[in-house]
Formats: structure tokens, sequence, C-alpha cells
């Protein structure tokens, strides 16, 4: 294959929720800037490594019904995440695996299999203007991505100039025993949260040795949960202070919340445990009517799983240099 | 021996005021207080500043709240215990003028009507006339205690009690960019357009946030606001000379 020129795409059906995102808008949440980002960030740097693009790059998140695409000029993609059956001029292609897409192809999805969320890397990322730092898309403050929304039909979508070395990255694939399988019930592990001493021991007990379920009341933002109740040992009024994704918050109802990528920046709930780094993929693939149960964990536990996480990852598909932009570090 | 001594001393009374909590295994929150109160929040104001200062790698973003400050942090790069530990042994300082009064902005307000509707209800709540609660509400200097809730929405207070109304039991599905809400002792600005629960008073034609200036938000944390009423055609004015980012 020649040297690869940047992809060129037209959407030819939105899909339920497709929108374009990154690791995240960084640097920018003391000015009440969410995050955003992937919902999933480990299936977004698989598919990102896949293709040679560094991990920051951005992809597209195909929520449950996926888009339709047709590619312009022949380029490498990868398709990770949950398994929205995905096929290329009707005929299906594997996921957690590059192939080349020839020019002139369509790529389309059909039903979900497995999980909630798939993402699709394309060589050189997708190339939408850098807003705050960041490219992802956080459609509530129409902030990012495409003009702040998720696709929809008629869009062009350009690719970033593909890496060096694309040609060595065709066919690369994520091990079998690294690949996660997404079911309809997840274990997370939590640590306990800030304000945790706001609930009594009862209802912390209660909590571990229920089952939640996830209500259709549930998006980028965050997912409410359904199940026993989680009563605060006081009425005292709780002052707004910082959340973060995975914190589960406890509204006055007792049925929690579980922060996602969209969360707002503070909030004013008290927040009983937090989901680990390394679980909150998990929770990404979720789906209305899934199971939650919840297993405690101590932060350095947490810290060892990620760790670990990522130790494998590396020795399986070692990062690429990272491209010229900002390292998600605060940047003023 | 007398300085040392009065260096403990300072020490000692900053500290008792400040504990670290675990935010997951990616976040810290260094609390303050329990309270809203000027010198408190002036406190994780000044602290923040000097987190930010510190230019550590790995870290995300430092958040100050009304009585915190929420660090984020590479899970990667750092542990929970270290930072902790780091953080605890940077210099502490009593905020100065600029945590405590920050600069002055004077905002702009069209009170009522359509660009406030809810202001029959906030003065009938007050037991006054339409026309004393705007003066009332544009009387006193608000400080912003801190942004959230959406990109560059400023948190301000305290709202005289009289005006202290709560949140609308149904919030609005839109609430338009510039609108000038209470919600009990708090009053803030929407920059955006939004879902929203606060009663709206007014709106101002000055943007809160452009997202495309490195530094989105007008107002930061610490700054002080007086909120001066307009007419209509100052309004309109106002408005043509600076547009909101997605009305």
């Amino acid at each position: 294959m020649k040297e690869l020129p940047p992809a060129e795409i037209v959407v030819l059906k939105g899909g339920w929720l497709t929108t374009v995102q990154d690791l995240g808008r960084y640097g920018y949440q003391h000015d009440g800037v969410s995050v955003s980002g992937a919902m999933d960030s480990f299936s977004t740097i698989v598919a990102n490594r896949l293709v040679g693009n560094s991990d920051q790059a951005a992809v597209l998140e195909c929520t449950l019904k996926g888009p339709e695409l047709l590619f312009e000029q022949e380029t490498v993609i990868a398709i990770t995440g949950a398994d929205l059956s995905p096929t290329v001029n009707g005929a299906s292609v594997p996921t957690w695996q590059s192939f080349v897409i020839s020019r002139g192809s369509r790529l389309s999805f059909g039903p979900p299999q497995s999980g909630c969320r798939a993402y699709l890397a394309i060589a050189g990322g997708i190339d939408v203007p850098l807003v705050l730092g960041s490219r992802s898309t956080h459609y509530a403050s129409e902030t990012g991505g495409l003009q702040g929304r998720p696709l929809q039909q008629g869009d062009a979508l350009r690719g970033g100039n593909p890496g060096p070395f694309i040609n060595r990255q065709i066919g690369a694939e994520l091990p079998d025993a690294l690949r996660p399988r997404y079911g309809h019930a997840a274990t997370l592990h939590i640590t306990p949260g800030p304000q945790v001493d706001c609930f009594g021991e009862q209802s912390i007990r209660m909590m571990m040795s229920s089952d939640y379920t996830v209500s259709p009341q549930s998006d980028r933002m965050g997912y409410r949960l359904a199940g026993t109740k989680i009563a605060r040992k006081g009425l005292d009024q709780f002052i707004s202070d910082g959340t973060a994704m995975g914190a589960l918050q406890v509204p006055p109802d007792g049925q929690p919340i579980l922060l996602m990528a969209d969360r707002q920046t503070t909030g004013g709930y008290p927040k009983i445990a937090v989901v680990i780094s390394g679980d909150l993929p998990f929770a990404a693939q979720l789906v209305p009517g899934d199971r939650i149960r919840f297993a405690q964990c101590s932060v350095a536990e947490a810290r060892a799983t990620m760790r670990r996480q990522r130790a494998d990852l590396d020795a399986a598909l070692p990062p690429h240099v990272q491209q010229l932009r900002s390292d998600g570090t605060r940047s003023q | 021996m007398r300085s040392q001594s009065h260096e403990q001393r300072r020490k000692d009374s900053i500290e008792t005021t400040f504990r670290i909590l675990l935010l997951g295994d990616s976040a810290l929150t260094i609390e303050f207080g329990n309270e809203i109160d000027q010198k408190i929040n002036a406190r994780a104001i000044a602290f923040a500043e000097t987190i930010v200062r510190q230019r550590w790698n790995g870290i995300h973003d430092i958040v100050p709240t009304y009585r915190s400050v929420t660090v984020h942090f590479d899970p990667l790069q750092w542990d929970s215990a270290t930072l902790a530990k780091r953080l605890k042994t940077l210099p502490r300082r009593e905020p100065g003028r600029a945590e405590l009064h920050g600069i002055l902005h004077e905002i702009p307000v069209l009170y009522g009507g359509e660009w406030g509707p809810d202001l029959e209800e906030i003065a009938t709540f007050a037991g006054l006339q339409p026309a004393e609660a705007i003066a009332l509400h544009a009387s006193i200097y608000y400080r912003v205690y801190m942004l959230g809730f959406s990109p560059g929405f400023p948190y301000l207070g305290l709202v005289p009690e009289r005006l202290a109304i709560p949140r609308r039991a149904t919030p609005r599905t839109k609430v338009p960019a510039g609108s000038v809400g209470i919600a009990d002792r708090q009053t803030g600005i929407y920059p955006t357009a939004t879902p929203g629960g606060w009663q709206l008073i007014g709106r101002t034609p000055v943007a809160m946030y452009r997202k495309t200036r490195s530094n989105p938000c007008l107002l930061k944390p610490g700054d002080s606001v007086r909120f001066k009423p307009i007419a209509q055609d100052e309004f309109d004015h106002l408005s043509r000379e600076g547009r909101h980012d997605n009305d």
C-alpha cells in the first residue's frame, strides 16, 4: 500500500448517537467546562493504537445503533468496544483488529450483540478543530466535535495525516485474552466517597449487598440506578463540590446516580462512593436494564488494577509516538 | 524563638481548616470548611492558585469550589497518598485581596418582562413591588464563589434573605443565555442556553463564556459582581456588541 492520504468520509446515516471523542477536555473544569471524552477510554486507546494513532487522537463513539459511513479514500480503520455487528459493503468485519477499507466502501452496523458503545478509529484520527485543547463533543454545551453535536446525514469528516508506520499496522489486533467480555451484569469496584460519612453503616451494607439496575434515564452525563434506597443520616444541606467520573452521588430520593463522561464539574449531592478507573470502561458498556453489583476496594488496589491493565496493554500494543498536541496537562 | 513559635501558630491555624478527602483513585478534595463563607472560599481559591503554580505533570484539573479544591490527576502518574503528602507540604498563606475581592464587574441587566419571567413571583415572595425587588437585587456586591453547573456559570452570593426564593418546582427545559436567576441565597447567570430551575429575574447582554478564547470565562472565583439595571434600548445596543456563544 502506498502512502495514505487523509481519510474522507461522508455520513450517510448518523446512527442513534455518534459523536467525535478523544480522551477528554482537561484543564478547564475550574471554568465549569465538562471533561466529556470517550465513555470507554480503554476501547478508545486500543482502537487508536491499532491504526497507528496516538492515544489522544479523536475517534467516533457509536451508540447501540451505529452510523452508515461512505469512505471516499482508502484508509485503515479499527472498531473496538461494543459489538454492533459492523459490516463493510454488507460483509462482516472483525472487531479489535485493524483492516484496510477501500475507496467507495460503505461501513454500516447491524443489531447490537454485546455492549453499548463501539469505537471507530481511523488512521490519522478524526480531524475536527481543537476546542479548549480537545476534540471531544459535549453536546449539552455544544462544545467540540463536529459543531458540538452528534453526527447527522450529510456530514463530511476528514482524517488527519496517518502515522508513518501505518502499513505495518494493517491486521494488528488485540490479543483475545485482553478483550473485554460484556454481559448484562457487571461488578463494579468502588472506593469510599468523600461524603461516605453522610450515610449510615446500614445503608452502605444494603447498597453493597443489593443489585442495581441501569434505568432508561441514563446517558453520557450519568446513569440513574434503580434499587435499594440509600438513606442519608441527616438532612443537612450539602454544599456543592467537585465531582469525578465514576462518582456515585445520592439525591434525596435515595437512588444513586453514577456520574459519567459528560458530568457537570460540580455537584450538589453527597458522593457515597467512586467506581475505580479500571472498571469505568465496563460501566460505559452497560445499557438500560443491565444490572450492577458493587464490590469494595482500596485506593491502592484500584491503582494496582489500573497499572496492571495498562502494563498488559502496553506489552501487547505499545503506544505510538505522541503527535504534536496538548499532553492533557493544565495549559495555563 | 519568638518568630518560630509565631510561625508554628500560623501553620496550625491553617492546618486545622484543611482535610483531604479521597474522590476515587484519580482525584482528591481538599476541604477548608463546611459552610458558605467568604474567608473559607478565599482560602480554597488561594490554595488552588498555589497548586496551579507548582506546574506538576500529570495534574489534569484544579477546581476550587465554595469551600474546597478538587485536584484531578492521572492515576498512572500519581497515587493519592503521594499527592496528599505533597499537598500538605505546600506553603500556606492567608488569602490576600485578590482572593477576598478579586476584580469588580458591573453587569448590566434588563429586569422583568420576557427577560425575567419570574420577577413578579420573586416580588410576591419578597412582599415587595417588582421595582423594589429589582433595586434590592442590584443593591449589593456579590461574590463569585465558584464556577460550575455549565461552562462559565458563576455561583454568586449571598442574595438578601428577603429575595431568597427557592428553585422552581419543575425546571425549565431551556433557559436563554444571559438569564440571571435566583435559587435561595444564590444568584447566577446562565452563560449558555441550558435547562435550569432557578427563578429568572432578568437577562444580561454581556457574554459570560466564549469557548473560542483561551481564557473562556469573564468571571473568576473571588471576583465581585454588581448588577446594573438597564433599559431595553441599552440592552439592544449591548447585545449587538457582544453576543453569547450559543444563543
